[in-house]
């Protein structure tokens, strides 16, 4: 760190700089109260975006060490493949309330995190081609200088054969990316703990603990290094 | 990614990776188990990463963007006031109107409202030190707060990061999201931090917000211009018609 200081660090950016992108920080480990309260981990409340889907799993470091202190987004379609977004035409056909964003911190002591959403459908790709049902995702935390691309599918996902950013990853890679239906979480255990929650709070939540029965569970781990690493991504 | 292709839509120009940070930075201890061991795999952009929330968050989010008094109490936070402006721009300085703005802080203590933060510094009960607000047509934003405190941690002895508040922004894409941080000029404490350290030395003069008298209010409170860049689009204009034909 020692030797010529072209540019001494005190200095300040300037008008005349020419637009450079800005440096990327982390976000470090203080952000809940500003960022994870709203959307928070249920991305179609009114549950009419698609067929119910909760993705379940924990982000784990190099160690095999639950990260307590990340913060997961989501970008996702509605269940007919279109984004609320002006750059897809079809932006106004997404239901009325289904932005497709969330904002998920994982919890403190296990790293662990669940998302409630819509099964996204089939996006269009490049050169006319279709990608299978995905969830862009991006991962920040202390310690991510830079925050991380991912992408979950789901293995029993139509078109994932024929994804092209699937066969883009190294074979052996590629089930890194795939969310596996969880067959140890019963949707009826979930449920009930929904249920109870929503017994102390309010009418709209019984509703959604309702309509979690039928959700189809779905396990996904995120590993930030070393075996078993997940893919990620730069776009 | 050709205009005469019409499912490939107007992507943007790639990281710049000679100005970011890299993930495994030997002086930040906590980079050392979570930054990935694989690089990257190149993915060339879509309809997934050219979309993004940041349109719809705009049109959902009220403006709450003086810190000093959205705790709520009715009385106001101490510290230094001052107001931190500036633009949200890309790569060729065009302005980024009707994009989400968010900004966490510390208080004047070097305390932030947050569980996790043990440092023996007092909290102020009229400050939370969150604040959000969407840039106006000219791309510009503006928050009314106070100046952050340093505050120790653990990564090394003696360890103190320089005053900061954290920014967060969407901008139009999934592939323009940034997280950062604004510093002050003239703080000692850069040179010794391993966070801002991590940026190439050219490029960190990015992340430091400039006093500006302009901005300054007599008697009221201290200026800061901070202007932020996020990436922009490619340079071949699309032709095709854009979005319609994705449907």
């Amino acid at each position: 760190m020692s030797g010529s200081r072209p540019v001494p660090d005190t200095w300040s950016q300037t008008p005349s700089q020419t637009p450079s992108q800005t440096p990327s920080q982390t976000v470090g480990p203080f952000f809940h109260y500003a960022l994870t309260e709203t959307p928070g981990d249920d991305l179609d409340p009114d549950r009419h975006a698609g067929r119910p889907v909760v993705i379940r799993g924990r982000v784990l470091d190099g160690q095999g060490a639950p990260v307590g202190d990340a913060m997961l987004e989501v970008w996702q379609a509605d269940g007919g493949g279109r984004y609320r977004h002006p750059a897809d035409g079809r932006a106004p056909d997404v239901p009325d309330g289904f932005v497709g964003f969330g904002r998920i911190a994982t919890e403190a002591s296990s790293g662990r995190f669940e998302v409630h959403t819509a099964m996204p459908g089939t996006v269009p790709g490049r050169d006319g081609g279709v990608q299978a049902p995905h969830l862009n995702v991006h991962v920040f935390a202390r310690g991510l200088l830079r925050h991380l691309h991912t992408r979950i599918y789901f293995e029993d996902g139509p078109g994932n054969d024929q994804d092209p950013v699937l066969a883009s990853v190294p074979a052996e890679r590629r089930a890194t990316l795939l969310a596996r239906r969880d067959a140890t979480t019963s949707d009826a255990s979930a449920s009930d703990a929904a249920a109870s929650d929503a017994a102390a709070s309010d009418a709209a939540a019984t509703d959604v603990a309702a309509t979690d029965v039928d959700a189809v569970a779905y396990r996904f781990d995120l590993v930030l290094q070393g075996a078993g690493e997940t893919v990620f991504f730069e776009a | 990614m050709t205009p005469t292709d019409p499912t490939s839509p107007l992507g943007y120009r790639p990281l710049d990776t000679e100005a970011m940070p890299p993930l495994d930075h030997a002086g930040y201890g906590s980079t050392s188990h979570r930054h990935p061991d694989q690089p990257a795999v190149p993915l060339a952009q879509t309809l997934s990463e050219v979309t993004g929330p940041g349109p719809a968050l705009a049109g959902l989010t009220e403006d709450d963007a003086d810190l000093t008094t959205n705790a709520g109490t009715g009385a106001e936070a101490l510290g230094e006031r001052i107001i931190v402006t500036g633009r949200v721009l890309d790569e060729d300085g065009t302005p980024q109107p009707r994009t989400l703005v968010e900004i966490w802080q510390c208080n004047a203590a070097g305390r932030y409202v947050h569980d996790a933060d043990q440092h023996p510094a007092p909290l102020d009960p009229n400050f939370v030190g969150r604040g959000r607000c969407v840039t106006d047509d000219a791309g510009t934003y503006r928050f009314l707060t106070i100046k952050p405190g340093a505050y120790p941690w653990r990564n090394h002895p003696n360890a103190w990061r320089p005053a900061h508040i954290h920014f967060s922004l969407f901008g139009p894409a999934l592939v323009t999201r940034l997280i950062t941080q604004m510093y002050f000029p003239g703080d000692p404490l850069h040179e010794l931090d391993p966070i801002m350290g991590s940026v190439p030395r050219e490029h960190r003069s990015r992340m430091i917000g400039a006093y500006d008298h302009t901005i300054t209010q007599e008697e009221w409170a201290l200026g800061y211009r901070f202007d932020i860049v996020l990436r922009g689009p490619e340079a071949t204009p699309f032709e095709a018609g854009g979005a319609g034909v994705l449907a």
